[in-house]
């Protein structure tokens, strides 16, 4: 096991991350943030107390999005659906997908294909705290990255978020 | 997280977590059909068969319903516009469909045992939905959620069931499932349309007089009296019946308390269900609609997950 993120260092990519969503969007009011089930909704959580923490007088939209019946693996194996919430409209919006890890880039694939189910957004953007590079089987990339990392296939990065940190397995 | 079994045939072969997985699959279902975009592509390689050989109207648009938002390609068939009206059997019927590569199948078929007949012949998932008087899981699984939505959960909550208990496959799923959920379970009715062992044979709890049923419980399913099934008189006349074990306004106003009325469908009004009664703010029915395509959305899907990859 390695620590790819401690506490002071997860925090602290969190909130230049949040720095970098705010300076690339400053009409915030134009922004949706959705948080993809089940692992990026903590990252999208604290990303959202951090930007409030930045601009305090806006109010953020922050949906959540589960991505579970757009996958491409259903008959490989049956993943346990979470709830989606976003309660508002995204069509011509800016949507900002945030999710933890970003590794074959095919939660982020199904994520687009759910997205398009509720608008035409203007704007698709990606915000991932660890982007495990050299390992996608899509041509994805982030636009938002904690924490660009090498790995091989075989190892896992896990956020933990009861440790506040990053691990590699 | 996968189901313990590879169909659907009965509440009897299901466990509490395979329910309990159905039913918050389903929830997640029913978010989806509140979109503008009602559909999700995850069955979209699948190919299913409703075949129905005995009438439906409800339970033959729901799974229909199901499949297209699932993505599913669907082929129906009904009996009566089939070659079966030429003597073709069951197995011949379903063999020759699946050689159209087909992976599953719903059925509807009035005897007990056919969908479980099938499962041992055909490699295909088989979904039930309704043997003769035997079982129909996705009703008992809609009503669950039904109740669910309603009371929070099942666990402890005392749900009473009315009428044709006998004839009623509806009665019999539910009896299974809410028993594996930790409810209470009732049934009332004529003794003539309550088998007599059932109180040892089920775990229920038996009672005649209505009025004291109706004031036990939390909740009332009023089932259908099924005509098509009886085969000798049961009861005098529908009249007398509805008299007797018909839910009326009167009886429900006369109760200390507000019960949840659920009904299955279809509903004969001023038989088992007074007009008044089945209309008003305490009747659920129609949600128990709602939530059967988003019922069998689940079971179909987490159905369709097993199926080994060829």
């Amino acid at each position: 096991m390695k620590t790819i993120l401690d506490k002071q260092q997860l925090y602290l990519a969190i909130s230049r991350l949040a720095h970098q969503l705010v300076e690339n969007n400053i009409n915030l009011n134009e922004i949706i943030f959705i948080g993809l089930q089940p692992r990026g909704v903590q990252v999208g959580a604290k990303l959202m107390e951090c930007i409030k923490q930045i601009c305090p007088n806006e109010n953020l939209q922050y949906g959540v999005l589960d991505i579970t019946f757009y996958r491409d693996d259903v008959r490989d194996e049956l993943h346990v659906a979470n709830s989606t919430h976003i309660p508002f409209l995204i069509e011509g919006k800016t949507v900002i997908l945030i999710d933890d890890v970003l590794y074959t880039g095919r939660t982020i694939r199904a994520a687009l294909d759910a997205l398009q189910d509720f608008g035409r957004a203007k704007k698709v953007e990606l915000c991932v705290l660890v982007d495990r590079r050299f390992n996608r089987e899509l041509p994805i990339q982030p636009d938002y990255c904690g924490k660009a990392i090498d790995t091989a296939t075989y190892q896992k990065v896990k956020v933990e978020w009861d440790k506040e940190a990053v691990f590699l397995y | 997280m996968q189901l313990s079994t590879k169909h659907l045939l009965g509440i009897k072969d299901l466990t509490p977590t395979d329910i309990s997985l159905i039913l918050s699959t389903a929830t997640q279902f029913k978010e989806v059909l509140q979109r503008s975009v009602k559909k999700v592509p995850s069955l979209r390689d699948v190919t299913i068969v409703n075949l129905f050989y005995e009438n439906s109207t409800r339970t033959r648009i729901s799974f229909e319903l199901a499949e297209k938002r699932l993505g599913a390609d669907t082929i129906n068939f009904s009996a009566s516009a089939s070659s079966i009206t030429k003597g073709e059997t069951l197995l011949d019927t379903v063999n020759n469909i699946l050689s159209m590569k087909v992976d599953m199948v719903v059925l509807r078929h009035s005897a007990s045992g056919a969908p479980h007949f099938l499962a041992k012949h055909i490699p295909a998932a088989i979904i039930n939905a309704g043997d003769g008087i035997n079982e129909h899981p996705t009703q008992a699984l809609l009503d669950a959620l039904s109740i669910q939505e309603k009371l929070g959960s099942l666990e402890g909550k005392k749900i009473l069931l009315i009428g044709d208990i006998m004839h009623s496959r509806v009665a019999l799923s539910n009896i299974y499932l809410l028993n594996k959920m930790g409810a209470e379970v009732m049934v009332s009715g004529p003794p003539t349309l309550i088998p007599k062992y059932i109180k040892e044979a089920l775990h229920v709890q038996v009672e005649y007089n209505i009025k004291k049923a109706l004031q036990w419980c939390d909740v009332a399913n009023i089932l259908r009296i099924q005509l098509e099934r009886q085969n000798q008189v049961l009861f005098s006349s529908l009249r007398e019946y509805n008299l007797a074990y018909g839910i009326s306004k009167k009886l429900l106003d006369g109760l200390n308390k507000e019960i949840v009325i659920m009904h299955p469908g279809p509903i004969n009004r001023g038989v088992e269900i007074d007009s008044d009664v089945a209309d008003s703010h305490q009747s659920i029915i129609l949600q128990q609609v709602e939530n059967g395509v988003a019922v069998r959305m689940a079971a179909l899907y987490l159905l369709a997950g097993n199926k080994p990859i060829t």
